[in-house]
């Protein structure tokens, strides 16, 4: 800052902070480089150690949350994760029906025309 | 573009320059000239950017304008007019580890003070005579063990001796000094003494005791004898100065571990702050000097008032102004009030409560009964749990619940709520039967004290920047 000089203490801290507001770092990623500066947020499901970062649905590690796939299922179903899906029980009830792994299969998902 | 408002703040100027120090995050930034003029333009009043720029741009540039608003803005000194979001209340994580334990060993006293709160006329009723007289060594001993669990992780703790007299218990304070060594020791933490005294049964043999064991001490006494006599005097009346001069001296001559303070209380009778401060560090020897109004209902004839507030608040911006010289000499000045609120200022601190009674500070009443602070020990309405069956964990949240700056509406909107959170949980006591109001009646002069030690915080930071390097070392990291 160039017309306020901090005094004391936390004049100096709020500098100190707005400071890394502007570094590159203050960019939000998934899974945070701990390595980065400022606050390590892990983002994610992993705030409340539920189905994913860690463990999935099942308590297994098999369908972590990584692939963007899992967005079509897990995240709006099993998590609270507020992915954008069309309408399956009204409206596309039928809309994942080609998709069995959405790993492998999740070219077949329909679009869903209004 | 949205209009610009100012927003909570105090100003004030030092060492030729311009300062605001701002609320509630109790940040001091020095403003240059820009900033200054922005801030001046938008005293009381909603700019928008154009209507500043029109204003301003002429005498800064329109660039250098925009620079410093958005410095402003970042700090935020200046905001939107939209109302601000208030600062979420958010009560201190609890078990909060205690730090200093006050025993009142006895609640019994030689002298009789007119103005004392615990006999005086404004007394909680039943506090100090409803217990035993004096402490035991089992509840002292059960205090020390209570102190030491309640500290928690943290190394040190105080341990504070209180009365009454605290000198009329002395073999209490003795024992308990012993196992609290005893147990810490055993604990791997250290502990701290410290007591307070009139001065009146400082014996050869309890000075000598009190300077090798390393017990700080704080003196009660209220000046030269004309003042001290008017107040500080036996129950047959006769006054004390004579008593304890010999005594005092003589301590301070022995005792030089630690700076021996005295603890002065102001009436409307003795309100010449300065001829006091003087006899008690010049003529006396004192150290440090700190001084109290008396906590005293309105209506007594020797509470300070409106006049009286301003003739003492006109007094301690003399002897802090006489601080200010010296420290730029880098002399000691004794004078401890300015010294405190110093130390507050340059932590940034933004309390939500005005103490750390009830949190970090607790008192022990003469039957081993917890309360708020050493000031409510006894006061069943304060009592905070026992030393034998712990802190009321739902006694303590309430308190901290309604005393919270939050709850203290009168305060929202003042400026120097940071530092002083409403005042005294006993003076709220004593004035108004709830200790949980703000003390109304002193916030001119709280405000006027503030800015005082503001003025002088800033010029130190200006003109002996090392003064505040010594006040991070001493405050800590």
């Amino acid at each position: 800052m160039k017309h306020l000089r901090p005094v004391n203490r936390k004049a100096a801290l709020i500098e100190q902070q707005l400071g890394q507001e502007h570094a590159p770092a203050g960019e939000v990623v998934a899974l945070q480089d701990p390595t980065q500066p400022g606050p390590h947020v892990p983002l994610g499901c992993s705030l409340v150690f539920f189905p994913g970062w860690e463990v999935d649905r099942n308590g297994g590690t098999a369908g972590l949350c990584q692939p963007v796939e899992r967005d079509l299922f897990d995240c709006h179903i099993g998590c609270f994760w507020p992915a954008q899906v069309p309408d399956q029980l009204n409206y596309a009830p039928d809309w994942t029906a080609k998709c069995a792994a959405a790993q492998k299969d999740w070219r077949k998902i329909d679009l869903i025309f209004p | 573009m949205s209009a610009l408002v100012a927003r909570e703040m105090h100003r004030f100027r030092a060492a030729g320059g311009s300062f605001a120090y701002l609320v509630p995050s109790a940040a001091v930034f020095s403003l240059d000239e820009t900033a200054s003029a922005i801030l001046d333009a938008l005293d009381g009043k909603s700019l928008t950017h154009e209507q500043l720029h029109s204003e301003l741009a002429g005498r800064f540039g329109a660039a250098g304008v925009d620079e410093t608003l958005r410095e402003l803005v970042r700090v935020r000194a200046l905001g939107s007019t939209e109302p601000e979001r208030p600062v979420p209340k958010a009560l201190p994580v609890r078990p909060f580890p205690l730090q200093t334990l006050v025993l009142n060993v006895t609640n019994q006293c030689n002298l009789s003070c007119a103005y004392c709160y615990e006999y005086g006329e404004d007394r909680i009723p039943g506090a100090a005579t409803d217990g035993p007289r004096f402490m035991s060594e089992d509840t002292a001993r059960a205090a020390v063990d209570f102190m030491l669990k309640e500290s928690g992780q943290s190394p040190v703790a105080h341990l504070t001796f209180f009365g009454g007299e605290t000198l009329l218990n002395l073999p209490v304070l003795k024992s308990a000094i012993a196992y609290a060594r005893e147990r810490a020791a055993a604990l791997g933490k250290s502990v701290d003494f410290s007591m307070t005294t009139n001065a009146t049964l400082l014996k050869s043999d309890v000075i000598e005791y009190l300077a090798e064991n390393d017990v700080g001490v704080t003196i009660s006494i209220d000046g030269p004898k004309d003042v001290q006599d008017g107040f500080r005097v036996f129950k047959g009346g006769a006054g004390s100065y004579d008593v304890v001069l010999p005594k005092i001296k003589q301590l301070l001559a022995r005792h030089k571990r630690h700076l021996i303070g005295a603890r002065v209380t102001l009436t409307t009778r003795s309100l010449d702050v300065k001829r006091i401060f003087r006899h008690l560090t010049e003529e006396i020897g004192f150290a440090e000097v700190g001084f109290a109004p008396a906590t005293t209902a309105a209506k007594r004839d020797y509470a300070i008032e409106g006049e009286g507030y301003e003739a003492v608040l006109e007094q301690f911006r003399a002897l802090a102004r006489e601080f200010l010289e010296y420290a730029l000499d880098g002399r000691h000045h004794g004078f401890s009030n300015v010294k405190d609120t110093l130390e507050e200022i340059h932590k940034g601190m933004s309390k939500p409560y005005p103490c750390g009674a009830g949190l970090g500070l607790l008192g022990v009443s003469t039957d081993g009964d917890v309360a708020l602070c050493h000031r409510f020990a006894g006061s069943n309405a304060h009592k905070l749990g026992s030393v034998a069956g712990g802190i009321d964990r739902e006694a303590q949240a309430r308190f901290l619940e309604e005393s919270h700056i939050a709850e203290k509406t009168d305060c929202s909107r003042c400026w120097a709520r940071p530092v002083c959170a409403g005042g005294c949980y006993h003076e709220a006591w004593t004035r108004y039967g709830d200790a949980r109001r703000p003390n109304l009646h002193y916030c001119e002069w709280i405000r006027g004290w503030i800015h005082t030690c503001l003025e002088i915080y800033a010029e130190l930071a200006v003109r002996k920047p090392e003064f505040l390097q010594r006040l991070d070392e001493r405050v800590g990291a």
